[in-house]
């Protein structure tokens, strides 16, 4: 087949392919526009090209922000929510780790019921169950918290279930030879099957620091004070501030900087991120 | 569900080792759960001081509530057109990506990095773009001569979050064709078109039946993440607005719940969602593992 002869069907996918990147792009690409003009562009009628006030903006929006609205910094919105997606991410790899390990290595009364009690958790999500689960954690006092926003979203069914499969598939052998050598369950665990799983760990690592950063219904309901606010959530508020029209520039400029951290995550760590999200399929 | 064949022994040590992730999912996913359920058989009074049981009536009410079957209909139209939209789109993208040899990387980078958005940001920039006055697409819009104003027409503000929604899951469902696409074996298709048959008629009877599996399985993640996951879309943009015309189940039952303090209601609406979306999970599940046995 010649490569380079000419067909109209190449063309035409290049062409679809090419208007389909650009809707991936172009919304983020506008937003970013909007960030690097005042406000009055953006109101006027938004150039498509960046324009001068990308400095001013974004020192403007990490310096005085919108308080003047009422509204919390962006810097400390920005730690919260790494501090709570990194909470999640760590809590969740280390907790199902062990309850894995324990359903997988051990023979024990309600094996069976501890893993129906795990499976429930992925017919339950946060979404269905919003005012019981709040009043719990209220009732623990955790509500304003970093522990209520990331504790009682790191139990998960399908970190769990993709460990339990890796270790599946660790030789037997190991296990006897580890016995053998006297090795406790513990030092087996953390020296043979943790870095046996190194590269579902990074998989899972990807998969959950994204959904960590993104959360948006439960630190609404977990946060009153604004010092605890996560800055997907935040964002909500920054567009709300005003009654005639959102400040557009800072607005678009907090935007590219909430979504940047994970973004980034998935670029840098591709293959990982590819791997998690087919894994934690399954 | 099967273990090692060679195990340690001992019971406290498994116990413990499960203790953090039983203790967080009994606290924070069955008890709520059950409390939604328990919540939903009776009336409280707005405060909390008191309550009575009122056994299915919360559910009889709200079965009879022409609002909530408003609210269901509206789930539906809003889930199904996300879910196709987003399969559509992902599967022209997946077959002409999977196509080409010259970009193909690029093009994929390109398609695949909005995974990493959070629905509500998703929300935010549809919502800057089809913003009346000043939005890139409304303003293209207006000047073919449709009048674009989500903030009053219903119609347009459900259209706006749908394409918001559909645009943040592209990319997923993007990486699950591709990935099906290459398991697809290439001696197949030319053999196929050794028979003569052309592109389109490659990819109707061989490519499509083949794909059925990936095709069933996105589906049903598709529709879970819009029953669920496009709360951040709509509260960060229309508010269910105008009027109910985009407040969907779940939208509902945080109104319901945090706005209007009718709790009873919210708990019954939350156990008819997760009775929706514990099935569609159940399915799922029984589903892929059957897959796997066979």
């Amino acid at each position: 087949m010649a490569a380079t002869r000419f067909r109209p069907a190449k063309v035409a996918s290049h062409a679809v392919l090419i208007v389909g990147s650009t809707l991936m792009v172009l919304p983020v690409y506008m937003a970013f526009v909007a960030s690097t003009h005042d406000l009055s562009r953006s109101l006027t009628g938004l150039p498509l090209w960046p324009g001068p006030q990308i400095i001013d903006n974004y020192r403007l929006l990490l310096g005085e922000g919108m308080r003047s609205f009422g509204l919390p910094p962006i810097g400390p919105m920005l730690l919260n929510s790494l501090i709570v997606a990194l909470a999640i991410t760590f809590g969740k790899i280390a907790i199902s780790l062990l309850s894995a390990f324990a359903i997988t290595y051990f023979q024990f009364p309600f094996r069976v019921l501890a893993f129906w009690v795990i499976f429930a958790t992925l017919m339950l999500p946060v979404e269905v169950r919003i005012l019981p689960t709040y009043e719990v954690v209220a009732s623990f006092g955790l509500l304003d918290s970093y522990t209520g926003l990331s504790l009682p979203l790191i139990a998960s069914a399908t970190a769990t279930f993709l460990f339990r499969q890796v270790f599946m598939t660790v030789p037997d052998e190991l296990t006897e030879a580890a016995r053998i050598d006297g090795a406790g369950p513990l030092r087996f665990l953390w020296w043979v099957l943790i870095p046996m799983s190194r590269t579902n760990i990074a998989a899972l690592f990807v998969i959950t620091f994204v959904y960590g950063w993104n959360q948006y219904l439960w630190p609404l309901l977990m946060t009153k004070d604004t010092a605890y606010y996560t800055v997907i959530m935040g964002i909500q508020r920054l567009a709300r501030a005003s009654d005639f029209q959102p400040q557009w520039h800072l607005v678009m400029a907090t935007v590219i900087l909430a979504l940047l951290p994970p973004v980034i995550v998935v670029a840098v760590m591709q293959k990982q991120f590819v791997k998690g999200l087919f894994e934690t399929e399954k | 569900m099967r273990g090692k064949r060679v195990t340690f022994p001992g019971i406290a040590v498994p116990a413990l080792l499960l203790a953090p992730q039983l203790a967080i999912t009994i606290i924070f996913f069955v008890w709520p759960a059950f409390q939604s359920l328990r919540g939903a058989l009776f009336q409280q009074d707005a405060f909390g001081l008191g309550e009575n049981f009122v056994g299915l009536d919360n559910f009889t009410k709200l079965f009879g509530d022409p609002a909530y079957a408003a609210s269901f209909g509206l789930t539906l139209v809003f889930a199904f057109a996300t879910t196709a939209l987003c399969m559509a789109l992902a599967l022209l993208f997946a077959a002409l990506a999977d196509g080409v040899v010259k970009g193909a990387a690029i093009y994929k980078s390109l398609l695949t990095w909005p995974y990493a958005v959070a629905p509500a940001i998703a929300g935010v920039l549809w919502w800057f773009l089809f913003n009346p006055t000043i939005g890139l697409f409304a303003r293209g819009l207006n000047a073919l001569g449709i009048e674009w104003n989500h903030y009053l027409n219903g119609g347009q503000a459900l259209t706006l979050v749908i394409i918001a929604s559909a645009w943040k899951q592209v990319s997923y469902s993007f990486l699950f064709f591709l990935a099906g696409l290459q398991t697809i074996p290439k001696s197949l298709l030319e053999a196929a078109s050794l028979d003569g048959a052309d592109g389109f008629t490659r990819f109707r009877k061989i490519v499509l039946p083949l794909l059925m599996p990936t095709t069933f399985f996105l589906a049903v993640t598709n529709l879970v993440y819009a029953f669920c996951d496009t709360f951040g879309v709509i509260h960060a943009t229309t508010a269910g607005g105008p009027g109910t015309a985009t407040t969907t189940l779940i939208y509902k039952i945080y109104q319901d719940g945090f706005e209007a303090l009718d709790l009873g209601s919210s708990a019954a609406q939350s156990v008819v969602l997760m009775a929706v979306v514990g099935s569609l999970t159940l399915i799922q599940f029984r589903y892929i593992e059957r897959n796997i046995h066979y």
